[in-house]
Formats: C-alpha cells, structure tokens, sequence
C-alpha cells in the first residue's frame, strides 16, 4: 500500500513519543529529532505532535518558535551558524560572513534555493580562544578565514554527490 | 594554551569514594566548610543549595548540572566536559548521595551538541564500572545522568528558565521564591550546579574543605577557571586562584598593555586599565571566569554595541524591563556612534539602565546594562560628540 509523507511523518512521531514519554518535558527532544531530520517542522508535525502529547498545538507552536536551533522555517540540509560575539567578532568574523554571502549568493537568515545551505548567526559558541568560529551543522571549524569559507562549503557538497545535485554549481562573476 | 593543573591532579572517584563513607551532612558539612561558591557566576554558596534541597520534602529530586555555557567570552566548561567528564560526574553523583536524588540530568547547551558522543560514552563507561546505576561501587546508593540538549537559548542557563526547557516549555524565568531547591524540576527539589562547581565539589571531598580554604582569599576561596580571550598573546583556559589582580592575569596570557578588560563576559563590568591592580573575587569583581581583553585600539563602543546586540537578541521578552530596555540601550548606543547623543540624554540612559537593575525579573535583565554603565563611567572621554574623524587613529 502506498505510504504518503505525512503518513510516515506521523508515525515517525508517534515512534518519538513512545521513546521519550508521552509527556510536556518530551516536547523539545522530539521536536530535535524532527528538526534533525526533515530541516523543518511545519504545522502538520506540530499538530501529531501536539495530539500525540495531549496538548494544544500552540504549545508547541510557542516551543518551537521561542528556541534558536529549533524554529518552523524549512532549513538547509547544511546550516552554517557563524558566531558573531565579540571575541569572533574582533577576530574578523566579519569578513568571513561577507566571503560565504559571496559563495552562497544568499544572506544570512536566508536559505539556498536547491534547499541545500542556511546561514544563520550564532551567539558565542564558547570558542572565544579560536576565533573565528562557526558550527556546520553539528560539525565544529575554528579559525576560519574567508579563505578557508570554500573549503568548508566544498567538504559539504562532495556529500550530495554528482547526482543528487540537481542544479549546476553557481559560480558568481 | 589550556592548563587545568587542580582537576588534572586528582585521584579518580577518590572523592567519591570518601563520600560513600560519610552520612549525608557529613558530605554536605564538607562542601559548605570549604566556602565554595557557584562558578556559573551568581555565586551561591553550594553547601548551603545543597543543604536546602536535602531538608527539601520530595521522595524524588534532582541533580541538574548547567552545562548551558553562553556567556560571551565563556568556553571553560566546554574543555572540562572535553577533559575531566568523569570529574564532573563523579560531583554529580556526590550531591546525589548528599540530597537524597536518583536522578542527574546535564543539560548540555546545542551549540556543544559535538560533544554528545563523547559524554554518552563517558557515561556508559561509568555504569559498566558501576559508578552509576544501582548499587554504586557496591554501596546502596543509587543514581544515573541522563543529557538532555538545549535548543540555542542564553537565558536557559538561568537555573529556572533551564527548568522550563526541561519541562519542555519556552524558556522563560521563574519567579523566584520557590526556588529551585524546593520547587525545581516537576516541581521536586532539584539541585541546580554549574560544571566547574560540580567538578570542584568532586575535588573538595577528596582532598577536604581545608586543602580548599588555603587557596584564594578569606571570602572567595580555592581556584577558579577562567575562560581568557580578546587581544592577548595567549588566549586559551586557565587555573588561578581567587583574589588575582587583573593586572596578574594580564601578564600570565600577554595582554599586557590592554585597554580595558571585561570582567564576567558581556553581563559583567568593563574595567578600566587605571583598574587593573583590582582582584578577581566575589568581594571585588566577581565573574564566572569570562576574561576579554580589549588592546588600545579597541573602540569601546563597538564593544558595547556587539554586547548590546546580543541581549537585544537574547532577552526572552518576558517582562518589560528587559525585553524594551535593552532595545532602548542599543539604540542610545548607535546614538552615540553618530555622535548625537545629548549628556542629558546619556543621564537618561543611564538611569534607565540601573532601573532594569532593579526592576528585571531575573540576572538576564538585571546584568546586560553592566557593560553599558561601565564604559559610559570609564570611557565618557572616548565615546561623546563623536564625529567622522574621532578613530580615525583606529
């Protein structure tokens, strides 16, 4: 039988409540999960999980909104969190936030239109020392330079592979 | 350059161990005797939490460790959780043994979600080694650590604004009274620690409260950590005990010469370099171990702004002092910038400020206008009637 979206969506929830418990303090766990996962959550994921926590859909609503990494907006598969707190900020995090506007052609708080990057800002990421920091996804690069800004682009794309690319690289003049 | 030579010299689970032999107030006795006070910033004294959540009525409490490390220029309980995890949990499982609890949660911020792996490993480690679970090195006490991950929010590492999260709510502060100690997580008594303070709890129980009170000073006892970053030769984490001059800690990392230092990351103060023979201790300036060095050239403006930014962003919104007093600080501060700023317009700000310091529901609010206040007070020279030219030695 043919399984839509939604349908496995739901289940995939249902599956996240039974691990965390069907109650309030499982909300941000799963809501993680299906942040993780699907790069988003959208009003139909907060309603199952609403119903599946016996609550009103705005709870979660106010959850998801309220949480930095959360949030309902569809995300890149890549989200790159560049800090902008001071230490970041007087180690030239400028310049490496203007070098991935630049290979991206997107602004920070904007997302690629293949679905593919996010740029977000960070508040101090706790790597004061090594500035300038930024989080791809969960992975960690310190003392990036805008040099270095194609590189860490580059290490994500070999990861779509030749097919899975649906649109040719973009190479701005 | 990181040197935690005090968690790096201790025996492992040796604390642990002498407090399976002791009652309850015995290892509460120790804790409060030593003085140690929390190293998250507010700095409670942690015998006294303890002791509170003990005498707390509940058949389940809760030992919650803040790992939600977000104040600018603060990263030293990330490199603690990277090297000394087994430090931190052998702390938790002390105040477990001390309270009454069964339950430890660490509440790990998201941005260290790259450490997830590492910790869960540390923790399966300890339960195979029976330091968790039932029937702790054959003891009958009985305690786990579960981790729960933040979701990217500052104020959570506000102790009852963490609770909400747990509970899976926005979040945003209690009031307190109840505290936590009584009134925490689904409503049970729960301990609220920062790592470094767990770690050192770990710490004061095997070498005992004396070993503690002859470092640092009368009032702000033993070591501390200190995240030091900014415009020095040697940026990194560092061990010193309480009551060092800044002008001490400037020469251990190569700033000296500095401008200015911001003492308590962006909630703290902006000290001066006419300052700098001042301590680090909670009878003087008291932080929980962010140091930002600011060189000559620094505009101390651009410093506030980047601070202000952050509150402005940060703030849950809560209660009005906070959420519109911030928006009205970073405003004066752009202000300022353009160099229109009036002296009667600054008196204003400035009283605005010390009423978010009084009025703001929790430390948030309370301390963001520190940094604005501190450099209106020791850097008024640099940042009036600014025009086009003023940096331009910058």
């Amino acid at each position: 039988m043919l399984m839509t979206g939604r349908e496995r969506l739901a289940g995939e929830i249902q599956a996240l409540a039974e691990k965390y418990g069907k109650q309030h303090s499982a909300l941000i766990p799963i809501v993680q999960e299906i942040k993780q996962k699907y790069r988003q959550v959208d009003s139909f994921a907060m309603q199952i999980i609403a119903d599946q926590l016996g609550i009103h859909p705005v709870e979660v609503y106010s959850v998801v909104s309220f949480y930095a990494f959360l949030g309902s907006q569809a995300q890149g598969k890549y989200i790159i969190r560049l800090c902008r707190t001071i230490s970041c900020d007087m180690q030239g995090k400028d310049r490496v936030m203007r070098q991935l506007e630049n290979d991206l052609g997107i602004k920070f708080g904007e997302t690629t239109k293949d679905g593919k990057f996010s740029l977000e800002w960070a508040n101090c990421m706790g790597m004061c020392d090594q500035g300038p920091a930024l989080l791809v996804n969960e992975k960690l690069h310190t003392r990036v330079t805008p040099e270095k800004v194609h590189e860490i682009l580059e290490e994500c794309r070999r990861s779509f592979g030749v097919h899975a690319t649906e649109q040719k690289e973009v190479h701005l003049v | 350059m990181n040197t935690l030579p005090t968690f790096n010299s201790m025996t492992p689970e040796a604390g642990l161990k002498k407090a399976l032999t002791l009652s309850r107030p015995d290892i509460i006795e120790e804790v409060r005797s030593s003085g140690l006070k929390g190293r998250g910033g507010a700095g409670f004294p942690t015998g006294m939490k303890w002791n509170f959540a003990a005498a707390a009525k509940g058949e389940e409490k809760f030992i919650i460790c803040n790992a939600d490390e977000g104040e600018p220029g603060t990263f030293k309980d990330r490199l603690i959780l990277q090297e000394h995890a087994d430090l931190v949990f052998e702390g938790m499982t002390i105040a477990g043994k001390a309270v009454g609890a069964k339950e430890g949660i660490l509440f790990l911020r998201g941005e260290y979600t790259y450490l997830k792996p590492q910790l869960e490993a540390v923790l399966a480690k300890r339960r195979e080694q029976k330091l968790l679970g039932k029937g702790i090195l054959g003891s009958d006490l009985e305690f786990d650590i579960r981790i729960f991950m933040g979701a990217g929010a500052y104020i959570c590492g506000e102790e009852t604004a963490l609770i909400e999260a747990l509970e899976g709510f926005r979040g945003e502060p209690r009031n307190r009274p109840p505290f936590p100690v009584n009134t925490g997580f689904l409503g049970r008594p729960s301990v609220v620690n920062n790592v470094e303070t767990l770690a050192s709890a770990a710490c004061i129980l095997q070498k005992g409260s004396a070993w503690w009170t002859s470092k640092g000073t009368e009032k702000s006892t033993g070591i501390k950590i200190f995240s030091i970053s900014g415009d020095c030769q040697r940026p990194g984490v560092y061990e010193f005990p309480m009551g060092i001059t800044i002008a001490q800690l400037l020469k251990e990392v190569g700033g000296e010469g500095a401008k200015a230092v911001q003492v308590g990351g962006a909630s703290g103060q902006c000290i001066p370099a006419s300052q700098f023979s001042r301590a680090i201790a909670f009878e003087d300036i008291p932080t929980g171990g962010s140091i930002i060095v600011f060189g000559q050239h620094r505009d101390m403006l651009d410093v506030l702004h980047n601070f202000m930014d952050f509150f402005v962003d940060e703030s849950c919104g809560q209660c009005t002092p906070c959420r519109r007093g911030n928006v009205k600080l970073l405003e004066g501060i752009e202000l300022l910038k353009e160099g229109k700023c009036s002296m009667a317009y600054l008196k204003e700000l400035c009283s605005l400020g010390e009423t978010m310091q009084i009025a703001s529901k929790c430390g948030l609010g309370q301390s963001s206008p520190s940094a604005f206040l501190s450099v209106v007070q020791n850097f008024r020279e640099e940042i009036m009637g600014r025009t086009s030219k003023t940096l331009s030695h910058v």
